[in-house]
């Protein structure tokens, strides 16, 4: 990776406690254009909620977040969608009533010039964008529950990529898949990279990671254990950082 | 046979529930009809249930918004009350004061001041449900009794009579109508109005590609929705107005009294309905307002992380369904041209159960105007059935609630079957 750029996105020294419990400790991460940063760590190791904090979703206690080296204030998710930070969370966030393109409209429907939501045109688009995403996607007209899990997914990630994000988190967005509708997510997640979007990926699959990410950052129990390369660890010594919470000897970052 | 039934009615692209709604309320009328020896399809009780239902309507539609956004609103009887109390007041003791008896501004200052109130009450209620995070039940539980027992502190429980004449005209009654010649033209031109809409639609789905229902469908969507707009002026313009009536509205407008029939033709609430009902639709469908509403009703965490302000939305719903209950009181009181201390006692129930039976799901997301008021009228229909044969008013609360029950029963056994 060029290191020698500004990060796309840095968020330093965050903290967000709920009651008493620090759930993010001090925490700093960063992601540069065109990367992919996985996000490890056991459930509740607090990746979820740093990640909420840059998508609008929580308010961080402390800490400050740059987008291209300028402090940026995120107090909610219009804020976020503002600086062009678009999330698939993992339980894709759809209002399972409403249809395909209303949901991936929803808090930015187009207007006719009368000031109406202009369903037909949303369809239209959701119809285009579906097409290259998932070209056996068809039932525009149903609400999305009717939908099965990769077609959810695929609504999800359409409205994440359909308003040109340069910031993309996906919260876990294979746990639902099957292997084809994976493999998918992978073909996408590399398109976008080399379109210079920079990706926060949290799983807790280490072969996802493996596959996809440039670096990882490793937490547990709300505290950063390190960033490394992922061309310069090993599987076991990745799973030894999330499960130990240990440092590799041979890392330094 | 019943398998080319189906496939005419798919190709409509009706919704099946709304059709399984006609035809219970076809099915209560036919058999009302029968239990009273042919009284209950006369035009003279068609245009009284037209206007008993107009005041329930009106609330049931802005009641549809807050049951789909997962709320409740127990207060609407007890405001329709005091804001029918306070209107009250103000036209027949307050304001001619000012201005004489019988000003005309004087029912227009009393419904803005009404709706003022009533969009203002609601506002606060949805202020503590939203920003507060009080649960709905409680906040307008509290309401119920605060605005029934403020409606008797406005005039300490004396009834407030007589009311604007103006005013009155909005519930309806013989003066209350547009006549023949006016309810055939409003009716040409909603007819006028629904073709140009099909119109539009039909060719917007085709500027885009997208797949349309075939010609003839078009055409008989067409040709129903304009025979029962009209059909349903003709009904109402089949009611003549009774010989004193005649002579007092002839009399008072300096016109010498004719020796023909006079008809009713719609009464002026039912023309409020019709234009409520229309633009909630519009809010439901074609606003992001409306769209946020079911969004919020779906998954309000979703609607949440998508940027609405779901606690503004929410004093909003509210705000609009105090407006709306104001406008049934409106309706309600100039309808009985007194306002005594029971207006509007279990109409709450009436609203919701109305919302209810028209399909609006209490788990929130789903909900429509239209079935709100259909099921607005099956509840009156029923209710003015029952009197009608003479049935005892506790067997009528007990079928109400019976059918009630039943209803939501058999909307979710249907839900289930269809998948949805």
């Amino acid at each position: 990776m060029n290191k020698v750029k500004t990060p796309l996105v840095e968020m330093k020294d965050i903290q967000v406690s709920f009651g008493g419990i620090k759930a993010v400790d001090h925490v700093s991460i960063d992601v540069y254009p065109g990367e992919v940063v996985g996000l490890l760590g056991h459930n509740g190791a607090g990746k979820s909620t740093i990640i909420k904090v840059l998508s609008g979703a929580y308010k961080k206690d402390g800490g400050e977040i740059l987008i291209n080296g300028k402090p940026v204030t995120i107090n909610n998710p219009r804020d976020a969608r503002q600086h062009k930070i678009e999330t698939i969370y993992q339980t894709l966030a759809l209002a399972d009533n409403l249809d395909a393109a209303s949901n991936l409209f929803l808090g930015r429907e187009l207007l006719t010039s009368m000031g109406m939501v202009d369903d037909d045109a949303m369809e239209a688009e959701t119809r285009k964008i579906m097409g290259t995403l998932n070209p056996n996607f068809e039932k525009f007209s149903a609400p999305v529950s009717a939908l099965s899990g990769g077609q959810r997914q695929s609504v999800a990630i359409a409205r994440a990529v359909y308003f040109d994000a340069q910031i993309l988190i996906m919260d876990e967005p294979t746990a639902a898949l099957g292997p084809h509708e994976t493999q998918m997510v992978s073909d996408l997640v590399k398109q976008l990279k080399k379109a210079g979007i920079g990706i926060f990926l949290i799983s807790h699959d280490i072969h996802d990671v493996m596959q996809l990410c440039d670096r990882a950052s490793v937490m547990k129990n709300g505290k950063l254990v390190g960033t490394v390369d992922v061309a310069d660890v090993t599987d076991d010594e990745l799973l030894s950082m999330i499960i130990l919470g240990k440092q590799p000897e041979n890392q330094t970052t | 046979m019943t398998n080319s039934i189906r496939l005419f009615f798919s190709k409509l692209e009706l919704d099946n529930r709304m059709l399984g709604m006609i035809g219970a309320l076809i099915f209560l009328w036919v058999v009302f009809n029968f239990a009273t020896d042919g009284r209950f399809l006369t035009p003279r009780n068609l245009f009284n249930l037209s206007v008993q239902t107009a005041s329930v309507a009106v609330m049931a539609t802005g009641m549809v918004f807050v049951i789909v956004t997962r709320h409740i609103d127990l207060s609407v009887g007890s405001l329709l009350g005091l804001l029918g109390m306070l209107m009250g007041t103000l036209q027949a003791h307050i304001l001619p004061q000012y201005l004489g008896f019988e000003h005309p501004l004087i029912w227009v200052i009393t419904v803005v001041a009404g709706l003022s109130i009533g969009v203002l009450i609601g506002a606060v209620q949805g202020w503590i449900i939203g920003y507060l995070t009080v649960p709905a039940f409680i906040v307008t539980l509290g309401g119920f009794l605060v605005y029934r027992g403020a409606a008797w502190w406005v005039t300490t429980g004396q009834t407030v009579a007589p009311l604007d004449a103006s005013f009155k005209l909005l519930g309806g009654g013989a003066e209350g109508t547009l006549g023949a010649g006016f309810s055939w033209i409003a009716g040409l031109l909603a007819s006028i109005l629904a073709v140009v809409l099909m119109v539009l639609s039909r060719r917007q789905k085709a500027g885009h590609g997208f797949s349309i229902k075939p010609i003839w469908a078009e055409y008989t969507l067409g040709a129903v929705a304009v025979s029962l707009i009209m059909g349903f002026v003709w009904i109402m313009n089949s009611y003549p107005l009774s010989k004193g009536a005649v002579k007092r509205i002839f009399a008072n407008r300096d016109l010498p009294i004719p020796d023909f029939n006079v008809y009713h033709g719609i009464a002026i609430p039912v023309l409020i309905v019709v234009m409520i009902a229309v633009l909630m639709t519009v809010i439901a469908k074609k606003t992001r307002f409306g769209r946020y509403v079911f969004a919020t009703g779906g998954n309000p965490e979703a609607a949440e992380l998508s940027g609405i302000n779901t606690r503004l939305l929410t004093v909003r719903v509210f705000a609009l369904m105090g407006g709306l209950t104001a406008i049934a009181a409106v309706i309600a009181s100039a309808r009985l041209g007194s306002v005594g201390n029971d207006l509007g006692t279990l109409d709450e129930l009436r609203v919701i159960a109305a919302a209810v039976i028209g399909g609006t799901a209490l788990a929130g997301g789903v909900g429509t105007i239209y079935g709100a008021l259909l099921g607005a009228l099956i509840m009156q229909s029923l209710q003015s059935g029952m009197a009608m044969v003479g049935i005892d008013a506790p067997l009528q609360s007990i079928v109400v609630g019976i059918v009630l029950v039943l209803a939501v029963y058999l909307d979710i056994a249907y839900r289930r079957r269809a998948g949805a």
